[in-house]
């Protein structure tokens, strides 16, 4: 073995002990549930409550919806940026950075401020307190759906296509739908997968809003049992992995070509 | 009445003036090309037919209606991409369809056009194929398939052969032409290349740093530049630095060689003007048994070029370039051995210096 790729190997044998060393305890640990035994009892336990699937289902309906947002809000707004106010760029990403900068639990403090009282109460209802959780999820994706629709979008010749569309008769509506959508296929589906791993797995946000989500659910499973935690831990882990896995996958699978341009060769 | 009218046509982007004053009048089924270098404002001028940009100032009027300010959806003018533009996410038959589609034409009517233009550009059956599948003259074929589907009224084209190479650029330009004739469409069509625009153009619009320099038949063009811009960009040009002797008679002198243009010169005896000549007017020895607009030079170079061969001679510390034409007995000349060039007078065409 060269002495190069040698020590490549070391590095990597050691960050990937470092990260799954934990996970391969936890993963031991969710399968002691019974005495004496490595099984799978915990994983049917907190399979079977009832409350594991009404927390689960929750936070990913929630992720749908944001993601939906996500894709309205975003989506038309880095389209334009590039088209139009290519200036802007850099202001824009500054802006979507900043979920990085202010932790979920001033964003929460802020909404409920000023969602919480006249002329603007919405956490009195369940469905406006729904409604404002979507909307605090939304700002904590921001960051990573907009790279992922900013990276598609500089993927495609956006200006040529759209005045391609825009020579054969298409308004804005008509363009963004039929043109931009499809082409971003692939960076729409990373940014959506991104946005439902972290949607199911923030805490802060439900927990303040007093939301059944998921990771309020797992929280509490800890402060009473042990070996359910870890058996979800380790399915969250699944679900980050599996969402991963998906954008890996449709990164390299693009149906019918879409991601190479219709340009020179 | 002119189908395509541009009047008094600016556009300054900030201090820097990117067309001015561009006035020209095109008739219905015209085929007009802009030639002109990088950065001479040829695809502005396009772009501000297409709608893409707005003039600073000026009309432009397309079949009497004054599109000016309306947007490119709302002008039914057809363009062609140099990168094609064709939309990846559609099959050929859905990129070919997608303006008969937002204008609401019915899907049997949509299917029977896209069906007519895979025909008339030679492609039938390729409809299901994506663009990926197809090389870049087919590709450029679907884009040019794409913009006619439509029916416009005026057909733009910003350098559509320009990324392809020359076998297949020479192919696709005959059949741009082809199309364009079959269907009588006015079409504008923006290139650098002069052969290109020499061989498909009724007319050609030279443009320099935003202006007009000519506009003519390609004929006109090449053979009755009407300044040293368009004499030079046009096809290969030699300069000879003479002195006129007798502007009344053609008289003129280049070092001590006597010349003549066989018509009076409009400049004054004694004036240093230059000859230029095109490669082509020259030939080895006095064919045309002239005794003067005989010249003597040393052979520096020669290639061959299939149909032509380019010899090019030194003499008098200048470069004379001459295009010979090829033929299986012609006698190649010897690189480093001195050779008589003469031209008829007719081939001379004088400018002031400088």
């Amino acid at each position: 073995m060269r002495r190069g790729t040698f020590w490549s190997w070391l590095w990597i044998s050691l960050g990937a002990l470092y990260f799954l060393l934990p996970l391969i305890g936890t993963f031991i640990f969710s399968l002691r549930a019974r005495r004496d035994e490595l099984s799978f009892a915990a994983y049917d336990s907190a399979f079977s409550d009832p409350r594991f699937w009404e927390a689960f289902g929750f936070s990913a309906m929630m992720a749908v919806f944001t993601v939906i947002v996500s894709l309205l809000i975003t989506v038309p707004t880095a389209y334009w940026v590039q088209l139009r106010l290519p200036r802007l760029r850099p202001i824009v990403e500054l802006i979507t950075l900043l979920p990085f900068v202010i932790p979920a639990v001033v964003l929460v403090f802020g909404l409920i401020r000023i969602y919480s009282r006249p002329p603007l109460a919405l956490t009195g209802a369940i469905f406006t307190t729904n409604l404002l959780l979507i909307a605090g999820y939304t700002v904590l994706s921001l960051p990573y759906m907009y790279r992922a629709v900013d990276t598609g979008l500089r993927a495609i010749d956006i200006r040529t296509l759209t005045e391609a569309a825009q020579s054969l008769g298409a308004g804005w509506p008509t363009i963004i739908w039929h043109i931009i959508f499809p082409n971003l296929r692939t960076a729409l589906l990373s940014g959506a997968f991104l946005t439902f791993a972290i949607v199911v797995g923030e805490l802060v946000l439900a927990s303040f809003l007093a939301r059944p989500a998921f990771a309020p659910y797992l929280a509490q499973l800890i402060n009473n049992r042990a070996y359910e935690p870890a058996a979800l831990t380790i399915v969250s882990f699944l679900i980050t992995w599996a969402c991963i896995g998906l954008i890996s996958f449709f990164g390299q699978h693009r149906a019918g070509g879409e991601s190479q341009l219709a340009g020179p060769r | 009445m002119a189908f395509l009218e541009l009047t008094g046509v600016s556009k300054t982007f900030g201090q820097f003036k990117a067309v001015d004053n561009f006035n020209l009048q095109v008739d219905k089924g015209e085929f007009v090309s802009f030639l002109g270098p990088s950065g001479c404002g040829k695809t502005t001028t396009l772009r501000m037919i297409a709608g893409f940009e707005k003039p600073t100032s000026g009309r432009i009027v397309i079949n009497d209606v004054d599109v000016t300010y309306k947007s490119p959806n709302q002008r039914n003018v057809g363009m062609v991409f140099q990168s094609y533009a064709l939309f990846p996410n559609m099959t050929v038959a859905g990129n070919i369809g997608f303006g008969l589609k937002i204008a609401k034409t019915p899907a049997a009517d949509v299917k029977q056009r896209v069906e007519r233009m895979l025909e008339l550009i030679h492609m039938p059956g390729y409809g299901g194929r994506y663009p990926y599948q197809l090389s870049g003259g087919q590709q450029q074929r679907v884009a040019l398939a794409r913009a006619l589907a439509i029916r416009p009224q005026v057909l733009l084209l910003d350098e559509p052969l320009s990324a392809l190479d020359a076998k297949i650029r020479v192919e696709l330009r005959s059949e741009i032409r082809r199309i364009q004739q079959e269907l009588g469409i006015t079409t504008i069509y923006v290139t650098h290349d002069q052969e290109e625009a020499l061989s498909l153009s009724d007319r050609i619009v030279v443009m320099s740093a935003g202006n007009i320099e000519q506009v003519g038949t390609p004929f006109e063009i090449y053979n009755y530049p009407r300044t040293q811009f368009v004499a030079s960009f046009v096809g290969t040009l030699n300069q000879l630095h003479c002195e006129v002797v007798d502007a009344a008679q053609g008289l003129l002198r280049y070092h001590d060689q006597p010349l003549t243009t066989g018509a009076p010169i409009e400049f004054p005896n004694g004036a240093a003007v230059k000859v230029l000549l095109r490669p082509e007017e020259l030939q080895l020895g006095n064919g045309h048994g002239h005794e003067t607009n005989q010249l003597v030079g040393q052979v520096e170079t020669v290639s061959f070029l299939g149909a032509t061969v380019r010899v090019e001679l030194s003499l008098n510390g200048s470069r004379l370039t001459m295009d010979l034409q090829n033929e299986r007995q012609l006698q190649l000349p010897q690189v480093g051995q001195s050779y008589t060039v003469s031209f008829p007078p007719h081939a001379c065409w004088v400018m002031p210096e400088g």
